[in-house]
């Protein structure tokens, strides 16, 4: 079953038409159908292509947040070996909206940390959707530092709405969790690369991704606010999104003019949820590419390579 | 028309005219609705006089009061790319920000300062709630930059003060950037050694309170302010319940260890002065010795 999106409405109905006559045919040897059938797929294909060719931001935030697309927890599977989860802040809790721990990547042991947002009702309830709480930041500081310590490169893979806005999450310092995340990415001496996967969520995910090296799939986005949230306190209304996602610029594309992403990873014709093995496989080169850039910097060289870079950025817009 | 309409009463409504009424001459608490004369008001920092609530400050008047004598020099901050996204809601970027900087007459949300608190030499920088409520976007970034770097040259404590209703959406990305960007600057504070000391003032929200507002080596905040990353109408709608009464004000963030203290802003230069001598030094201030702030040194009002 394929989960369509509102605007692949007119590729349902033609995906629809070509199962309901392959459905048919398997009821009735006699009927011939497959040249019409073939005609059908031909077209869904042409109107796929067609269709993804030009997103809109707002069509971009709606296959970021598509609920098939692959998660980290897929991406840790595939890319990694010998993963090892490491849990908990050793203060309050574990968060489950973060995963974390020791794993090989290319055989080279790293620390690989991201936000999971779950697939199904279960699992997406435990995660909390992948909006961290203040626990899941302490756990990710506490996995840079022993990274910092045994000298592994850091992996952040980024998949969130934003950090939790929850009484609870407050209370345990959400902001200082967030503010220390960040300061501790610039502070490892290792190499730290970071992948936007889905949703980059405001602080929520600069926690993660200030890294040395920052790659965005071609359908993610990453902004200061949600365009919901934008709309709604300039708009004052929550349904002009799509003008807001226009204003945001939060494509990976923008984001990549404005030196805010160094990379954009192509994903297959129709999103990364239509061949999620590719997508990962593209992710997973990129990772090792961005890797072996970093591979001629150790210890304070890199965390000068990050200062740099984040004391520089903004320099140039998108007007030029 | 006659003489006296033509040429009387426009004379008489030129002399009438020219004499200069200030519109504001009394203020209302927000909070317990006393009038205050203003210069009751300002000669006490925007200290209700009556019930103690602080309502907001500029960064001018703040720094006039903070600094011996009143005397302060500004440090001047880069300026950023205007409008870097050419941004539009409903109005246009920079005719936002055109309209901000008329009313506020600043260039925008964030004054840079050096001078001597108690003959105790720091760097101020002070945010302006006032300005696009305070948000941050590349021109805060560049003031807290060139407010670290102005504190490692002349080795000298920062004392920040913030107010903000989180990132400038208008900057996009650019804003959300300022986070890190802000945090390097801290960091370069404290590898040189350098005292950070945060006030906190009403309110600091969102991608501020995340990032610089939070890393100071000492805390401080002023009564009521609120502090918070998501605000409480945003927790309200998502987990749909009533929150508890003073959830992320000042008193309820230092019950919550969030804090290490909460200082009215009439005692706040006193406090700084005793923990930043500490913190670099120094011998305890004689408070006899020391010259007035401007606010003090002004004839008190009388009762009117």
């Amino acid at each position: 079953m394929t989960n369509y999106l509102d605007f692949e409405r007119p590729l349902a109905e033609i995906e629809g038409k070509a199962e309901e006559l392959r459905a048919m045919a398997r009821q009735n040897a006699e009927m011939d159908i497959e040249a019409e059938a073939a005609a059908l797929d031909k077209k869904a294909a042409d109107l796929l292509v067609s269709l993804y060719k030009d997103l809109t931001p707002w069509r971009k935030c709606q296959v970021a947040r598509h609920p098939d697309r692959p998660h980290c927890k897929d991406y840790i599977e595939a890319l990694f070996t010998e993963y090892t989860p490491l849990a908990g802040d050793r203060n309050f809790a574990d968060d489950h909206a973060v995963m974390g721990g020791l794993a090989r990547f290319n055989d080279t042991p790293v620390m690989v940390i991201g936000h999971e947002k779950g697939n199904d009702t279960k699992s997406r309830i435990e995660r909390n959707f992948g909006m961290a709480r203040p626990e899941g930041y302490r756990k990710a500081i506490r996995l840079m530092d022993m990274a910092h310590r045994f000298g592994l490169p850091v992996i952040t893979l980024v998949d969130t709405p934003g950090a939790y806005p929850g009484k609870g999450a407050e209370e345990r310092g959400q902001s200082e969790a967030i503010a220390r995340s960040t300061e501790k990415c610039l502070q490892v001496g290792v190499p730290l690369v970071s992948v936007i996967i889905g949703e980059g969520g405001s602080g929520g995910a600069v926690a993660f991704a200030t890294a040395n090296r920052v790659a965005m799939l071609e359908h993610s986005v990453y902004s200061v606010i949600s365009p919901e949230g934008c709309a709604s306190i300039l708009w004052k209304d929550a349904e002009k999104m799509r003008e807001a996602a226009e204003a945001l610029r939060l494509t990976a594309q923008d984001l990549r003019k404005l030196g805010v992403a160094d990379r954009v990873i192509p994903e297959p014709v129709g999103g990364a949820h239509r061949d999620k093995q590719k997508t990962i496989k593209a992710v997973g080169e990129t990772i090792a590419a961005m890797l072996a850039e970093l591979s001629d910097l150790k210890g304070k060289k890199l965390i000068e390579d990050r200062r740099k870079k984040y004391i520089e950025m903004g320099r140039k817009g998108l007007a030029a | 028309m006659n003489w006296i309409t033509n040429y009387v009463r426009p004379r008489i409504n030129s002399i009438f005219s020219r004499r200069e009424v200030p519109e504001n001459l009394w203020t209302k608490c927000d909070d317990c609705g006393t009038m205050l004369f203003h210069r009751e008001l300002s000669d006490n920092q925007n200290v209700c006089t009556s019930c103690g609530h602080h309502m907001s400050i500029t960064p001018r008047a703040r720094f006039k009061a903070l600094f011996d004598g009143g005397i302060f020099s500004e440090v001047a901050v880069p300026e950023p790319m205007a409008d870097p996204l050419q941004f539009r809601d409903q109005k246009k970027y920079p005719e936002r920000m055109k309209a901000a900087q008329k009313s506020t007459g600043e260039r925008d949300a964030m004054l840079v300062a050096t001078g001597e608190i108690g003959r105790t030499p720091i760097v101020a920088a002070a945010q302006d709630f006032s300005f696009m409520g305070g948000s941050m976007g590349m021109y805060v970034g560049n003031a807290i930059i060139a407010a670290a770097e102005e504190a490692v040259k002349l080795k000298r404590p920062l004392v920040l003060f913030s107010a903000a209703g989180g990132a400038r959406m208008q900057e996009g990305i650019l804003s959300l950037m300022q986070m890190p960007r802000s945090t390097v600057a801290i960091q370069m504070l404290k590898e040189a050694g350098l005292p950070y000391i945060v006030v906190l003032t009403h309110p600091t929200t969102g991608g501020v309170t995340a990032s610089y507002a939070m890393l100071g080596d000492v805390q401080i905040a002023e009564p009521g302010a609120l502090i918070c990353f998501a605000g409480p109408r945003v927790i309200e709608q998502t987990i749909r319940e009533k929150l508890p009464e003073g959830f992320q004000r000042a008193e309820y963030l230092l019950d919550h260890g969030m804090l290490d203290r909460v200082t009215p802003r009439t005692k706040l230069r006193e406090e700084l002065i005793t923990i930043i001598r500490m913190l670099t030094g120094q011998t305890p201030a004689v408070w006899g010795d020391l010259p007035a702030p401007e606010a003090a040194a002004a004839t008190p009002t009388s009762a009117t």
